[in-house]
């Protein structure tokens, strides 16, 4: 657990970034710094591994205060990812990763081999691990900042905006990645980011923090779209909040109707489209979910299915049956 | 021809000594630059002065300043010492600015990482600023290397020149050849020093020729 106790942080001309946060971040689960710019989040973050020193309030991993031993030593037990990853451009992408080994005075094979493991684990072509940075995408160049920051196997990892600067789709790709990293991993992760959707699909609990460096709201995500605690919070979570409140409704028992004439099914029992009014031509299917997802997941396969019907499959993605609006309406009614 | 022959020794004596000359300096004001330029880039309000004061000092002319050094050091009047000290300070002075814009050009987000992973202050400027530096560095080093080699001739004026004593042999004999021998080695040996640099260099920074194409993999 790390735990903010009255942290002040006020710069010499008397600006106040962070004002008496307290705040504590439970091991093993993601927290998101969320706010506008301004608001002390990355600020906050930067204070945990001191590369930012706190005026005021006590700071504790574990219950250690960390100024208890020198900030050198603290740094290295502390993941650190950065916007544009941050890589050491003269380095190779295996000897970026093996950093903090390296400082530590590992074993130089045990260093290669962890190096070598991480680069697997977070998705990347072990081809590349010879490579410079700037021979690497941006989404690459971010995979290996998160393998960088693994190396030591520190319980702590600090995300400062980390996916912020890729495109949509492969900052989507990396938000899915460090769920399931997450899932095998458990670190203890603070994430920094000014995007509510990115705090609310990646957090196990979110501080949303408005200007001037105070503390609006710490509350895990679902907590936070049904009840905000006033005015801002519930500007920033944003008019759409009821609908991505669906993300964290997850009924088990929706009631399914038995498969419609004119879903098409490959011999597998899996479905490939719809035949709507005996039309010659097959139309897409849309999207579809399991049993177990999101009310969201749901509603979409509803909303994209030509035929108003999403298709809800089993994990061998055969088609078990089928929702309507009215039973998606149904599981809403609280 | 024959004068070359019979002066063998002495031409490769004075080349000897102009290779000496040039290079030692270098070496030294490398050393002196570094941590001058870190400082002045950790300290920012430092660094404009600096620059401005090792403009100053290059134009200082260079034999005022071969004939000033044994005055204030109390050197001997023909020491190599007064040749050495002479061009160390135009090497600083002209080498602190390519530190200092090396180091700055070393990314924020680099630093910062670099910070944050844990290296101490000493070690991430000898594994992190100094490696990412090298391209401004040597740019400076190869100018410098050049200049100091030609300068060297200057001090045969004090009598100690290297290459450049056989301009004042030429002069005082009126005879061209020695003067051709001394032109065509400070020529040759600014090429071969420049070779050396440009080499080292592409040694030193393998990735800085990778031009910036993201693999198509995965």
């Amino acid at each position: 657990m790390i735990e903010f106790e009255d942290v002040t942080k006020r710069y010499p001309d008397g600006t106040v970034a962070v004002d008496n946060l307290s705040l504590r971040i439970p091991s093993g689960q993601i927290t998101v710094f969320v706010g506008p710019s301004g608001c002390g989040k990355t600020t906050s973050l930067r204070m945990i591994n001191r590369t930012i020193e706190r005026t005021g309030g006590r700071i504790s991993i574990d219950g250690e205060d960390i100024n208890s031993k020198d900030a050198v030593t603290l740094r290295r037990g502390i993941g650190y990812v950065i916007q544009h990853a941050g890589l050491f451009p003269h380095k190779t992408v295996v000897d970026n990763v093996a950093t903090v080994p390296k400082l530590l005075g590992w074993d130089k094979r045990k260093t290669r081999a962890t190096a070598m493991e991480l680069l697997e684990r977070v998705g990347l072509d072990l081809k590349l691990a010879e490579r410079y940075p700037a021979q690497l995408s941006g989404g690459q160049q971010q995979r290996v900042g998160v393998a960088r920051a693994l190396a030591a196997d520190p319980a702590v990892m600090l995300m400062d905006e980390p996916f912020s600067a890729v495109d949509p789709i492969v900052r989507n790709q990396l938000q899915e990645e460090l769920l399931r990293l997450q899932r095998d991993i458990g670190k203890t992760i603070v994430f920094v980011t000014h995007d509510i959707d990115e705090a609310i699909k990646l957090g196990d609990n979110v501080a949303v923090l408005r200007t001037g460096g105070k503390l609006a709201q710490f509350a895990p995500p679902a907590e936070l779209l049904a009840n905000p605690a006033d005015d801002f919070v519930r500007g920033f979570v944003g008019q759409d909040r009821g609908y991505r409140a669906l993300t964290f409704v997850h009924p088990d028992d929706l009631p399914l109707k038995p498969l419609p004439s004119d879903l098409i099914l490959d011999d597998g029992g899996a479905p490939v489209g719809w035949r709507i009014d005996t039309a010659d031509e097959i139309q897409p299917l849309g999207s579809v979910f399991t049993r177990g997802d999101s009310l969201r997941a749901a509603l979409d396969a509803v909303l994209t299915s030509p035929s108003g019907l999403g298709v809800c499959v089993d994990a061998d993605s055969r088609a078990v049956g089928v929702v309507d609006q009215a039973i998606v309406a149904e599981a809403l009614r609280p | 021809m024959s004068w070359i022959n019979d002066n063998l020794g002495l031409i490769w004596e004075q080349l000897r000594e102009h290779i000496y000359l040039s290079i030692v300096p270098v070496i030294l004001g490398l050393l002196i630059s570094v941590p001058l330029g870190y400082v002045a880039v950790r300290f920012n309000w430092l660094a404009n002065p600096l620059i401005a004061f090792g403009g100053v000092l290059y134009s200082l002319p260079s034999i005022a300043l071969f004939i000033v050094i044994p005055a204030i050091l109390g050197t001997q009047v023909l020491s190599t010492v007064n040749i050495i000290i002479a061009l160390t300070i135009y090497t600083v002075s002209l080498l602190i600015r390519n530190v200092i814009d090396g180091l700055r050009s070393v990314p924020a987000d680099v630093r910062q990482s670099a910070v944050a992973v844990g290296y101490s202050p000493l070690h991430r400027l000898i594994a992190v600023d100094l490696p990412i530096a090298v391209p401004v560095i040597f740019a400076g080093l190869r100018v410098v290397t050049v200049a100091n080699i030609s300068m060297v001739s200057i001090g045969a004026v004090i009598g100690i020149g290297g290459l450049g004593e056989l301009f004042t042999l030429g002069f005082q004999k009126d005879f061209l050849t020695p003067v051709v021998v001394g032109v065509v080695l400070s020529l040759l040996l600014a090429l071969a020093a420049d070779v050396v640099l440009v080499t080292s260099q592409r040694l030193l920074t393998p990735w800085a020729r990778i031009t910036a194409t993201p693999v198509e993999v995965a």
